[in-house]
């Protein structure tokens, strides 16, 4: 098979690679060769962060090039856009409906952009999540994170390996049955 | 056992299979996860050390007394260990050590791109090159089989690609390896000029052999693909090369990569119409293998800067460009990192950025983000320890012209000064200098992701260590104008820097706060009672809508347009108060959680 490439952007601390994480190791598990990237050097701070995740069966380069992504997840509006040059013409974008403004907006330097979504459904084929709503509703706004794994499997037709255990092995114990109610829900939601 | 690594943990895992017993480093970008991993093998006795050097010596002294040691640090890391590198290829090991350079091609988070492959040209010391993680890992074993059989510290090349991504690693077990004996050998282990001429002859010596070695190397091997294009080329860009050629061109993977494998090379070019070198950076082995006779195409056409990646060969080598989708560029916000909400820094470089009378000098660090609005507060920066001497000089020369329109400042946090500030501070004491230095103490090594560090309390493995006093340390190296303070108390920090700046002599200003993304240590507990129990909220009858808080560059702050009023993000706000000290109609307040 092709080589698939998934991108994960999104802002420090959303969880961005977690969710990495988790994917890969479905994947290895279901038998394909695997490599992620990551840059994560000041991304405790505040700043952007991408996990680059690519699978088939023999994969060289660990890093996705631009133009090439069959899915680009977007945790975050703003990163969205951001990471529309990541994506092939034919590929897929999910979004959460969720800003985080930059500092220049935070000190009154900028002003957020009130019309990112309608900017990215104009240019490629998108669905917005509200996967921090989601998360909330769920009873825990981290697990934003996972909702958007569980968009990404489904989207990428990955259903078939044993999430469920994936997940058990990877989080802890208070936090499984939550995780999974999240990845189900992600995986439903689109 | 099949495990899906990052290339620094393949690393921790080679040394633990490789029979590693000692292991130090100095935490850096893209290396620092190589010893936070080791230190998870009880069998590997792990540190941090002070600075890269230390590290060095202390790793060579390990291979010296018998057991096979480990050291890794950052690219520019090797600048500060050059000294004992240079001189222990003289010497050569008794057990195995292994260097590890993690260099940033890219340069995610460093100052330059320097391609640490040149010093195993400039201090004769062989190198390994892996190009993902289970190469990481099976080299790494190799590389001790080296040093131990060719006499000599092995440099392995990292870079952040192979570091920072994962790919999937076949494991083994640890391999059992016996203690050396340690014996008593001046020719070996002194090298005064009439030994160290017979070491240089040895490792001459040695590096004839090693040439064989790299000949025969299954680490260094040819893919036959039948074609006449043929690519030479090491680390991740090999990868590359194969992402863009596939199987239509042949190659000549180089593993082990000094000495090259010529050759290997030789035989390889013999009827090749066209033969590119893949490597990140420099043209080494472009020159090396051009100087050999053999033409090839390397940096002519490829970039000499920069990573290699995939989409600048296929434009570089095919002219091919894939179609891109691209955003307004209005609409797209830049999102640099920024101090966090509750950062102890904050305090300080809003204090210093009000000034227009400074020049400051800053260091490598968090800190550094003190040059970025809204503080505007930096004004140079050269590496690790360079803001307190390269600050010495600047005061200097504005002295010797006679300028008094600037004072110079020179800031760095705990770890960098004990890393290389506390000789600048020396030269600062003992040359008369007059600069006021700051040493923000937030308790941990916080850039790279919280590494304990002398003045913690604590060591690598969590274990409780002797807390090295910064005060006392300030005191030794001849300041008499030292004063420690709290960095949330805007008053105080600008009462502090006056101070500091109009006493007769040096003077230090130490800020002793802990970073609020460290985790608390039982000591931190009793030292920070009150840290981050608060939070901040704006009284919006009183907020006239100044946006005088939003100086601060808090995180945590949202001023909402519509209504032009500060807002508060609750479950982002530590309560530190720095906003609410800036706030001219006391508008905000501090509340316990």
């Amino acid at each position: 098979m092709e080589t698939k490439n998934i991108v994960l952007v999104g802002v420090g601390g959303q969880g961005t690679i977690l969710a990495a994480k988790l994917l890969t190791t479905g994947l290895m598990e279901a038998g394909f060769d695997v490599k992620m990237s990551e840059i994560h050097g000041m991304s405790q701070r505040g700043g952007s962060v991408s996990s680059l995740v690519r699978y088939g069966d023999d994969v060289q380069s660990p890093v996705i090039e631009i133009g090439s992504a069959d899915i680009v997840v977007a945790f975050e509006k703003m990163e969205g856009l951001r990471s529309l040059e990541y994506l092939k013409p034919t590929g897929k974008m999910i979004v959460n409906d969720t800003e985080i403004f930059p500092l220049s907006v935070i000190i009154g330097a900028t002003t957020y952009p009130d019309n990112i979504l309608d900017e990215i459904k104009s240019k490629v084929n998108v669905r917005v999540m509200s996967a921090t709503k989601m998360a909330e509703e769920l009873g825990n706004s981290k697990v934003m994170n996972v909702i958007l794994l569980g968009s990404i499997i489904k989207s990428m037709g990955l259903t078939d390996i044993d999430w469920d255990r994936i997940i058990s092995e990877n989080v802890k114990e208070q936090f499984k049955e939550l995780n999974i109610k999240a990845l189900h829900a992600g995986m439903n939601a689109v | 056992m099949k495990l899906l690594l990052t290339g620094n943990e393949a690393i921790a895992r080679g040394a633990w299979e490789a029979g590693v017993k000692f292991a130090t480093a100095y935490p850096g970008t893209p290396s620092t996860e190589i010893l936070e991993n080791v230190a998870n093998y009880k069998e590997i006795v792990s540190e941090w050390a002070p600075n890269e050097k230390v590290a060095l010596e202390a790793a060579a002294g390990a291979a010296i007394g018998g057991v096979r040691s480990l050291c890794a640090m950052k690219h520019v890391g090797v600048n500060v260990a050059t000294d004992p590198l240079f001189t222990l290829a003289y010497l050569g090991v008794n057990a195995g050590a292994v260097l590890v350079t993690a260099d940033e091609p890219g340069m995610h988070s460093s100052q330059n791109e320097q391609d640490n492959r040149n010093y195993a040209r400039h201090a004769k010391v062989c190198m390994f090159e892996p190009s993902d993680s289970q190469e990481a890992k099976d080299m790494l074993k190799e590389a001790y089989a080296v040093s131990e059989e060719y006499d000599m510290p092995v440099l392995f090349r990292m870079t952040t690609r192979v570091c920072h991504s994962k790919s999937i690693v076949d494991c083994s077990d640890r391999q059992e390896i016996a203690d050396k004996p340690y014996e008593k050998d001046i020719r070996k282990y002194c090298p005064l000029p009439a030994f160290a001429r017979g070491m240089q002859v040895k490792l001459a010596d040695n590096f004839k052999r090693l040439e064989v070695y790299s000949n025969t190397t299954p680490f260094n091997y040819i893919e036959d693909n039948g074609s006449d294009i043929g690519i030479i080329g090491s680390g991740v860009a090999y990868r590359y090369a194969k992402e863009v050629f596939g199987n239509t061109v042949s190659y000549l993977k180089i593993g082990f990569s000094y000495p090259l494998p010529m050759e290997k090379i030789a035989e390889f070019a013999k009827g090749k119409k066209t033969l590119y070198i893949f490597e990140e950076n420099d043209p080494i082995m472009e020159k090396e293998i051009k100087a050999a006779g053999i033409d090839c195409i390397g940096k002519d056409k490829l970039p000499a800067m920069g990573e290699l990646t995939p989409d600048r060969v296929r434009k570089a080598l095919l002219n091919q460009e894939a179609t891109i989708i691209q955003p307004n560029p209005e609409m797209v916000l830049p999102r640099p990192p920024a101090f966090c909400a509750g950062c102890p820094h904050r305090g300080v470089f809003y204090e210093l950025g009000r000034r227009k009378d400074l020049m400051i000098f800053s260091d490598i660090g968090c800190y550094s983000l003190g040059l970025m609005p809204p503080y505007n507060a930096t004004d140079a920066m050269i590496c690790m320890g360079a803001s307190i001497s390269a600050g010495h000089g600047v005061q200097k020369a504005f002295d010797i012209k006679g300028d008094h329109s600037k004072k110079v400042v020179s800031i760095l946090g705990d770890s960098t000064f004990f890393h290389s500030g506390i000789t600048s501070l020396m030269d600062v004491t003992y040359n008369k200098s007059n600069t006021l230095t700051i040493i923000l103490d937030n308790r941990i090594t916080g850039m790279t992701g919280h590494q304990q560090n002398p003045g913690t309390g604590y060591d690598l493995n969590g274990e409780e260590s002797p807390m090295i006093d910064i005060e006392a340390m300030v005191k030794a190296c001849g300041v008499k104008n030292l004063i420690s303070i709290d960095p949330n108390n805007l008053k105080i920090v600008k009462e502090a820097i006056e101070w500091g700046l109009n006493t007769d002599g040096p003077a230090v200003i130490i800020t002793r706060w802990p970073c609020v993304l460290k985790k608390f240590s039982t000591q931190d507990i009793e030292e920070f009672p009150t840290a981050f129990k608060k939070f901040c909220a704006v009284n919006v009858e009183t907020c006239i809508g100044c946006k005088k808080c939003l100086k601060s560059g808090c995180p945590a702050l949202a001023f909402d347009i519509a209504n032009k009023k500060s807002g508060i993000l609750k479950e982002t706000c530590v309560g530190c108060g720095v906003c609410a000290q800036i706030c001219p109609k006391q508008a905000i307040e501090v509340e316990v959680r």
